[in-house]
């Protein structure tokens, strides 16, 4: 069933059941905290159920969620765990992208929050759907119902041998009440033959024959191609154009300025070519004459950023969290570290580029979107076509890579400016320069870490001051600014026990656009943690495995510091056991060819722990890493190889940020415009990469991007280990190795 | 101005200008979206088809340039993932988000084309040019082995 179909089948959707269009059963799964932050104007949606189960009477399952696929596998896991609950072969299950329906759905995939939130929904739904299965066979057989069993896709009456097929039972069981999902029985986990069991990807042939649909490949007839040029300044602002010789060019249609969006969505504007292919539009921009009004940011660069930042850190910052006295511990102390981390903006650097295709008629609108925000998508277009919500549609395509760059909102605003003039559909394509110029970066930061050991080798105090380019200054309304919220992650509830712990925060200015990298901040603050916790072993003198096995102690959970209601703590027996489990596997401390050594880190994000031991050596002035072992626990692990399969690219998306690129400003604008000054890991960089997933009953957690923070600290922990050299600042430099 | 090539074992004329790249042409022409668009530099792999039997990056080649000559692209390797190295990714489970792997696959063909055995370094070789960005490359290595039967160093 198409979304256009579904979505005027919604009037009578309300709740549940609809006689004669087989079972229907809606439920509701909560939203991530990443849309939380993007879209806190939003009103909740006057409607609970935002997922549905549907069974036709042919027989087809489809699940109906508002979860976007990009690569991290929920097309895959969702309807695992709805297979589970029905007994059938899970492939069968068909995952459709929700529609934008501002009535009901609330979408939006990110925050490494996907399996997570849905796990406990959907087994509920799915086992309501089972028992209400088994009520309507038992009374067309008229038999007991604890004679009925779910089996193999239908219901099945082990006394007389009889079967129906959920299909042949869909009409049935639609007339039936629907289950109290808080008392629905659950099938047990010792029973599961899906859940916890390896499984290839869902949607894995359309990705080795060409047949898969990213935005990018959006068809639609009678659509135009545009391209933008954009102030290459951040905050600069047309000034004229001469669009004389582009509408020369062969192909090209037209060309006109949109305006820059200053708050939200924050795009750049700039000058518009259309034209009847991708080819002529980017011809016909490169014969634009354009003149830009530099505006308030044309002196930023990143010396001038960092001369920020030290002045920053010659003045004590906000204090965010103080127990004890960290500064009279540290002065009184003998052994004891004074360092600095230093980290560059990142680009996400998705491999398909930014684009977004929409056609706005007068009644209505229709967009096809690579986006992990449909519903903000949805927002957007009616925002600038003036259409109600309700008229806009959005489909939700396949992504070339998201990361986080996909929940922004700018590169469907500008689509939707641009269809508003031309009337007709139009996809709006970014090149790789327009991508990585125009990305919302992760931040750029500066970190002063002091800390010191007693006698006894214990940590008697850390205090650690940041200032950086903060993610939430973007959002925070004027004179409610909490720059400092989205910037420390788990740095503000270290593992580590000390009585004297400081933490302090300067927000630092810049014109250059923020916003949530794979595993947002961290991925810096994952690095200082597990770097200076490592340094500080070092001058206790002690094994790095023994001194963090020392400092997290006893089995105890420590509340989430920022987030205390909320936020799930952290369970040290768990963290343990990755490090013990990744320590088990390398071996730590085997044996290494000369020249190699191993570094370890471990890490608390998105409610998973993850431990990783890294074998590396330092080959003809570079850096060269041969094997990473990881131990992860995410909770029960829904697919085992997909967890792994994260894992595996996680590190991969570290390594680049730590060896390889770097975002860097120079009057007002990014240097870097390709993967030629913008470099990335080959598939020579790769190091040999094993996963453990730990067994376990506990609610599943995130996997998305709990791979990446500890894979720098533990490479370059490793470096230490090998030749004495710390590593502090990104991306690595020969230099700083020599 | 008229160019006429062999697509996927197809006698294909396309009037467009000569010096569009292949890879607009596939793609916006011919509506043959298995190939990507990646970086427009030869920088990435994503655009990689074959050019009578050999790896090219697409979106630097101009379309006259493959006047009178054969092109394959991932549609034409087959559409059921017939192809050895097809069920070989499809065995390793590669895939992430999928959008490099169009290029990767056909990079890897032309290399097992050449190289029937490849070691560790051939495959380091010549799979140089692709990038993935969801790190899919140790499945890609391990792929390249299956469909090989050749095992990895």
């Amino acid at each position: 069933m198409s979304s256009t179909s579904l979505l005027e089948r919604r009037s009578f959707l309300k709740n549940t059941a609809a006689a004669g269009a087989g079972l229907w059963i809606g439920f509701h799964l909560p939203v991530s905290n990443a849309q939380e932050n993007a879209a806190k104007q939003e009103k909740k949606p006057p409607n609970p159920l935002n997922a549905w189960i549907h069974v036709s009477p042919d027989n087809h399952v489809t699940l109906i969620v508002g979860k976007s696929e990009m690569g991290q596998g929920i097309m895959t896991a969702l309807p695992m765990i709805l297979a589970e609950e029905l007994s059938l072969d899970w492939k069968t299950v068909h995952i459709q992208q929700a529609p934008t329906d501002p009535a009901i759905y609330d979408l939006g995939t990110g925050g490494s929050g996907s399996v997570a939130g849905s796990y406990l929904p959907l087994r509920r739904a799915g086992a309501a759907a089972r028992e209400m299965f088994i009520t309507a066979a038992a009374q067309h057989w008229n038999v007991n119902a604890d004679t009925c069993v779910a089996k193999d896709g239908g219901i099945l009456h082990g006394a007389r041998k009889k079967f129906l097929t959920y299909g042949q039972l869909a009409d049935a069981a639609s007339r039936l009440p629907v289950p109290d999902f808080k008392t629905v029985p659950l099938k047990n986990p010792s029973d599961f033959t899906i859940v916890g069991h390896d499984t290839r990807r869902y949607e894995g042939i359309e990705k080795i024959n060409g047949a898969a649909k990213f935005g990018i490949d959006s068809r639609v007839p009678g659509m135009q191609y545009a391209v933008i040029e954009r102030c290459p300044i951040f905050g600069g602002k047309l000034k004229s154009f001469d669009a004389g010789k582009a509408k020369a060019v062969p192909g090209v249609i037209d060309v006109f300025s949109i305006d820059p969006v200053g708050t939200s969505a924050f795009t750049a504007g700039g000058v518009v070519v259309i034209a009847d292919s991708s080819w002529a539009a980017m011809q016909g921009r490169k014969a634009l004459q354009v003149s830009w009004d530099q505006g308030p940011h044309a002196s930023e660069s990143s010396d001038s950023l960092r001369q920020q930042f030290l002045s920053n850190a010659a003045q004590p910052g906000k204090v965010v969290r103080n127990d004890g006295d960290a500064d009279a511990a540290i002065s009184s102390a003998t052994k004891k570290i004074d360092v600095v981390y230093e980290f560059p903006f990142a680009a996400h650097a998705t491999m398909e580029p930014m684009n977004c295709t929409v056609h706005i008629r007068p009644d209505g609108a229709e967009a096809w979107v690579p986006t992990q925000a449909p519903q903000w998508a949805q927002d957007v277009i009616a925002g600038v076509s003036g259409l109600p919500r309700e008229s806009v549609i959005v489909h939700t395509t396949l992504m070339g890579g998201g990361f986080g760059r996909r929940y922004m909102g700018d590169f469907v605003m500008e689509a939707a400016q641009v269809a508003k003039i031309t009337h007709k559909p139009v996809m709006v394509l970014w090149t790789r320069e327009d991508d990585m110029q125009h990305d919302f970066y992760r931040p750029s930061s500066y970190h002063h870490l002091s800390g010191a050991v007693d006698t006894n080798g214990n940590l008697a105090a850390w205090k650690h001051f940041q200032t950086s380019t903060s993610i939430d200054a973007m959002w925070s309304a004027k004179g409610k600014e909490t720059p400092e919220n989205s910037e420390f992650a788990t740095a503000i509830f270290i593992p580590y026990q000390t009585p004297n712990y400081r933490i302090e925060y300067t927000l630092a200015q810049s014109g250059v656009p923020r916003a949530w990298w794979r595993s947002v901040e961290h991925s810096t603050s994952g690095f200082v943690v597990e770097s200076f916790v490592d340094e500080l072993a070092a001058a206790a003198g002690a094994d790095p495995l023994a001194f963090r096995l020392r400092l997290i102690g006893d089995d105890r959970t420590i509340p989430d510091f920022s987030n205390p209601k909320e936020g799930k703590p952290l369970v040290t027996s768990r963290l343990k056991g990755v490090l013990n489990l990744a320590a088990q596997k390398a071996p730590w401390g085997t044996p290494l060819p000369k020249g190699h050594a191993q570094g370890i880190a471990t890490y608390y994000s998105f409610e998973s722990y993850t431990a990783c031991v890294a074998e590396v050596g330092v080959e003809n002035g570079a850096i060269k890493v041969h094997r990473l072992v990881y131990a992860v626990d995410c909770g029960r692990p829904i697919n085992p190889n997909g967890v792994a399969a994260q894992v595996e690219g996680a590190a991969i998306y570290g390594l680049s940020a730590a060896l390889y690129d770097a975002i860097t400003i120079r009057g007002g604008r990014v240097e870097q415009s390709n993967f030629n000054d913008y470099a990335m890991p080959r598939i020579a960089d790769t190091p040999k990469t094993e996963v453990y997933v730990v067994p376990s009953n506990e609610e599943p957690t995130g996997i998305g991007e709990p791979g990446l923070p500890v894979v720098v600290p533990a490479i370059c922990n490793a470096v230490f280990a090998a030749t004495g050299k710390r590593l502090r600042r990104f991306p690595i430099r020969n230099e700083d190795l020599a | 101005m008229a160019t006429t090539f062999t697509l996927n074992g197809k006698f294909t004329t396309v009037n467009v200008d000569p010096q569009m790249p292949l890879l607009w042409v596939l793609r916006d022409t011919l509506d043959l979206t298995g190939t990507k668009f990646g970086c427009g530099m030869a920088l990435c792999g994503a655009c990689t088809v074959h050019i009578n039997g050999e790896a090219a990056r697409s979106c630097i080649t101009p379309v006259s340039s493959v006047q009178g000559k054969k092109v394959t692209t991932i549609e034409g390797l087959s559409t059921d993932g017939s192809h050895p190295v097809q069920k070989a990714w499809m065995a390793e489970d590669v895939p992430q988000c999928g959008y490099c792997q169009s290029g990767q696959i056909m990079s890897a063909v032309a290399l097992l084309a050449k190289k029937p055995k490849p070691t560790d370094a051939d495959i380091d070789d010549a799979m140089s040019g692709n990038i993935c960005r969801c790190g899919t490359y140790q499945r890609i290595r391990k792929a390249i082995h299956r469909a090989a039967g050749s095992t990895e160093a």
